[in-house]
């Protein structure tokens, strides 16, 4: 038996914990990394000590992670936390980094639950601070309790806003709009697809009731709105916007942005996984079949990490690629699985039928996914400016891997993360070519910073690979 | 700006924040407490000098890089406060290492 | 006829002989099966390096240093280039008995550019070197560029006196009637009295075609790239007795390589990197610079290349029938060869003959 055992989970939140816990259950030795110190991913962050105001103020279905963290500590399957994964090889050997030391492991199966991360989209002014994502800002109140101090306004796209917003009212913190960035032919799109979201209703009456409470907190929310740009020197201080053909000045120091959530896909792109760009969502997903194995042989994606489905699906989703890789390792056979997971697969479908609504609902515009605004940085970390950007397509650099090595967009520390998809979209906006035939990024390891001293704790090839 | 919500209990510890030592909640991270404890930003960048603070305080934008007790380029979300930690915002590529 | 010559490759080889046939009135095509630059011209160290050349390609790397100088004056681009002297760095006496022979068979070659060093010279040019080095080799006036860059600048004046790019055109056939090349690619054929081969890490496909077959090994060097770091050196530094090419950039970022080759798959064009093979080059850079510990590796990579078994490149006409000509198989250490290397396959096209020696270079050499 390998150390590490029969199949890595890696990543602790809904969709890792129950692949990991369902694993564990069916006799497959498990381990599951994760690179918190404890178990909840991001939409469960410290579930395990959140004091109980704290966990009531975050709402039921916050309250739900301790469930699911609760039977993953009791199961059988390891737990290794505070585990930096740094490379995963289309081989299936993964480079961790523990307590300073580097390692390479392998086990038969490896099940990726790295979730989402929040969708950088540049506008004019995004990286003065005090411009925060949402998403922050939750993880702020969740690990916690923290909160902006003075008032604040959340713009973008997505139903995270209204959650926080909501979250924000009841434990008063002044939020002093809510700033729709979805065009209003969007509700045409939406429209149609609204009667089969009603099936999946939970979450259509919780959008509703977070309205009707901000309603009632006097919070205004404002769809529609266009033209966003932070203001300030060294600092935001306000913010401006259009809504209604007319141009609004809102004095701020803290604007919280979200425009939706795309895969991780850092180790799924560095491991060969094929990756098909999916226009609903906009944005790569990497390709699974229905138990969520990718394109490389032993290794499945599942949760946010393979498709934005929310905590609910990620769940299901865990316990299907769990007993296919029970199946894979003889522990089940086909039948046994498909029947085993047959509930799974209805309740999965059931939570995903609100997606094609919320993703016609929050469709961003080409014009705010390839800003138009020369002098706006799109690669944060080199600060690159959408400008240059064009201009290397102009000269000849027509793939996003070109303008990448002339402009150094996308070699900083952050390799890409926060400006892969915007490289994307200006170069299908110049090229005139789709956005689904362009190329993201090359992913190269590490995927996380590792310090040479650290790589240095690596057992030396013993013969060459 | 941000605050707490309400009074830490439990475990406290104490850091220096650029020079002001501040009592924060053990094992919050550091970008946490450069949050709740001072204004403005966490770094520098090295191309021009523009402030940035946290964006994402998940670890994947970089923007929370400071020099923790010596040694910079450490992201700040990703570390948990010690006591007597040394916290420092890190202008542009930071102290050298090669000095 | 389409042209006046087309050539295989539109890396750094296809596109110096590019330029330099195109600067002499020649229509010129380049047929890249993928981008240029996609591979090793775009991915490598960027060394302009004279020092610790094999003596065969020692005239031509010292007329191509010349051209580096200056490069301006040829690409209208200074490719950033950054000439702050290359060390090869001695660490006991055997190291420094092995340089003092190196530098007394340059000198006796009539070449000046290896110098030995003293200690004390050492750690003026290299202070953040660990204190056990006893002396070195240096070279004044080495130094790297921007490997993607400087690939532009000679596509984009190429492309400013005619010449041609095919992009994602690949070549699946060549035949010669009368004199004059078909180049059939999944896009159509070309035609031209001059077929070039300069086609990387898949040169040998064309040979065999050619009915010239080489004993290519494809390659695949790995190179590690570090967060920005404040200036601390200048010189690219190497080491006698170890695998090891270490320089810093102008934005700060530290470039490590040391040739270990990465895993690859010349099928999909894939390389998977060997992390313990790289984790030796961390401990040899934790050697020479201890300080360098805590340093963060933010990529690591690895680029397909040629190699020849004598680490020798194939720059020749070609073997078996006339108007062909060859330049590949460089070993990891071409770009800094590759200004003077489009000069002399436009020498061998149009005069029939290079101004510099290649008789080491030549194809034959591969074809009893």
């Amino acid at each position: 038996m390998p150390e590490f055992g029969e199949l890595l989970v890696i990543g602790g939140g809904p969709a890792g914990l129950t692949a990991a816990t369902t694993a564990a259950r069916l006799g497959i030795y498990t381990t599951l990394l994760d690179e918190q110190p404890a178990p909840g991913g991001q939409i469960y962050r410290g579930v395990e000590e959140a004091p109980k105001p704290r966990a009531e103020l975050l709402g039921p279905d916050y309250q739900r992670g301790a469930r699911i963290v609760q039977a993953f500590r009791a199961s059988d399957a390891k737990h290794l936390p505070e585990t930096t994964v740094w490379s995963l090889g289309p081989d299936g050997k993964v480079g961790i980094l523990r307590d300073g030391q580097a390692r390479i492991i392998q086990a038969s199966r490896i099940i990726l639950a790295c979730g989402a991360t929040e969708r950088a989209v540049p506008f004019p002014g995004w990286t003065l601070p005090g411009v925060m994502n949402a998403g922050a800002a939750q993880i702020l109140l969740k690990s916690s309790g923290v909160v902006p101090a003075d008032g604040l306004v959340i713009a973008g796209a997505g139903p995270l806003m209204l959650l926080l917003a909501w979250q924000y009212l009841r434990a008063g913190v002044r939020v002093k709009a809510i700033l729709e960035l979805s065009p209003h032919v969007n509700l045409w799109h939406a429209a149609p697809r609204l009667p089969s979201a009603l099936l999946a209703g939970h979450y259509i009456t919780r959008g509703f009731r977070y309205l009707l409470d901000l309603r009632i907190g006097g919070i205004p929310v404002h769809f529609g709105v266009s033209g966003l740009r932070a203001l300030g020197e060294e600092q935001l201080n306000a913010i401006e916007y259009l809504h209604h053909g007319r141009c609004h000045t809102l004095p701020t120091g803290q604007l919280l942005i979200h425009f939706g959530l795309v895969p991780n896909t850092h180790l799924t792109e560095a491991a060969g996984c094929r990756h098909i760009w999916n226009p609903g969502q906009q944005c790569w997903l990497p390709a699974t079949d229905d138990w969520g194995n990718t394109s490389a042989s032993g290794i499945a994606v599942v949760g946010d990490n393979a498709t934005i489905g929310g905590a609910r699906a990620a769940e299901h989703a865990g316990h299907l690629a769990a007993l296919e890789a029970a199946r894979a390792l003889h522990r089940l056979n086909t039948t046994e699985r498909d029947r085993q997971g047959k509930d799974d697969r209805g309740w999965m479908r059931d939570d995903l039928r609100i997606r094609p609504f919320l993703e016609a609902l929050h469709h961003l515009p080409e014009s705010l996914l390839a800003t138009r605004d020369d002098d706006t940085l799109v690669c944060r970390c080199e600060e690159v400016t959408a400008g240059q950007i064009r201009q290397a397509v102009r000269e000849g650099h027509t793939d996003p891997n070109q303008v990448k090595f002339i402009s150094r967009c996308g070699m900083g520390p952050c390799q890409g993360r926060q400006c892969a998809h915007a490289v994307a979209h200006i170069v299908a906006d110049e090229t005139k070519r789709p956005i689904s035939e362009q190329t993201p990024f090359r992913v190269r390891p590490p995927v996380r910073p590792i310090s040479i001293a650290q790589l240095a704790t690596l057992e030396p090839s013993k013969e060459s690979a | 700006m941000f605050r707490r919500l309400t009074e830490p209990a439990g475990e406290i510890v104490t850091v220096n924040i650029d020079g002001k030592d501040v009592q924060v909640p053990a094992g919050e991270t550091v970008a946490t407490a450069v949050l709740v404890s001072s204004v403005g930003y966490t770094r520098t960048t090295p191309v021009s000098g523009a402030p940035r603070a946290p964006l994402c305080m998940m670890g994947v934008c970089f923007e929370c890089v400071m020099e923790i007790d010596g040694i910079p380029n450490r992201q700040a979300c990703q570390v948990r406060v010690e006591n007597g930690m040394r916290i420092r915002r890190q202008y542009g590529a930071g102290a050298s290492p090669v000095a | 006829m389409n042209a006046d010559a087309v050539i295989i490759g539109g890396g750094l080889m296809g596109s110096a002989t590019a330029l330099h046939l195109a600067m002499r009135g020649q229509q010129v095509i380049v047929l890249e099966k993928d981008s240029p630059g996609r591979h090793a011209s775009g991915v490598n160290a960027g060394g302009l390096r004279r020092l610790n050349r094999h003596p065969a390609e020692i005239p031509l790397s010292v007329a191509a240093a010349g051209i580096w100088h200056d490069i301006r004056s040829l690409l209208d681009s200074d490719c950033d280039v950054k000439l702050g002297g290359q060390v090869r760095v001695a660490e006991n006496d055997g190291d420094m008995q092995m340089l003092e022979k190196r530098a007394a068979m340059v000198h006796a070659l009539g070449f000046e550019h290896e110098q030995l060093i003293d200690r004390d010279r050492l750690y003026q040019l290299v202070p953040a070197l660990s204190p056990h080095c006893s002396g070195a080799l240096y070279t004044e006036g080495d130094g790297f560029a921007r490997p993607y860059h400087a690939l532009t600048a000679f596509r984009n004046k190429a492309q400013s006196l005619g010449v041609v790019y095919e992009t994602g055109h690949r070549v699946t056939d060549l035949d010669q009637t009368d004199d004059v090349w078909r180049v059939v690619t999944d896009h159509g054929a070309v035609e031209a009295p001059v077929l070039i081969n300069c086609a990387g890490a898949w040169s040998n496909q064309v040979c065999d075609i050619l009915h010239e077959p080489v004993p290519i090994k494809t390659g695949a060097p790995m190179m590690m790239v570090t967060e920005r770091l404040p200036h601390f050196l200048d010189p690219v530094v190497g080491a006698a007795s170890r695998k090891l090419s270490f320089k810093q950039m102008q934005n700060g970022t530290v470039l490590v390589g040391g040739a270990h080759l990465a895993v690859h798959d010349m099928q999909r064009e894939t390389t998977a990197i060997d992390f313990p093979k790289l984790s030796e080059s961390s401990r040899t850079v934790l050697e020479l610079f201890p300080r360098m510990r805590n340093v963060r590796i933010v990529r690591c990579w690895a680029g397909l290349e040629a190699f020849m078994p004598d680490h020798l490149p194939v720059i020749s006409p070609g073997s078996t029938v006339p108007g062909v000509y060859h330049a590949f198989g460089f070993s990891a250490h071409g770009f800094q060869l590759s200004p003077v290397v489009g000069r002399i396959m436009s020498e061998l096209v149009l005069d029939g003959a290079s101004s510099l020696p290649i008789e080491a270079f030549s194809i034959q050499r591969f074809q009893n």
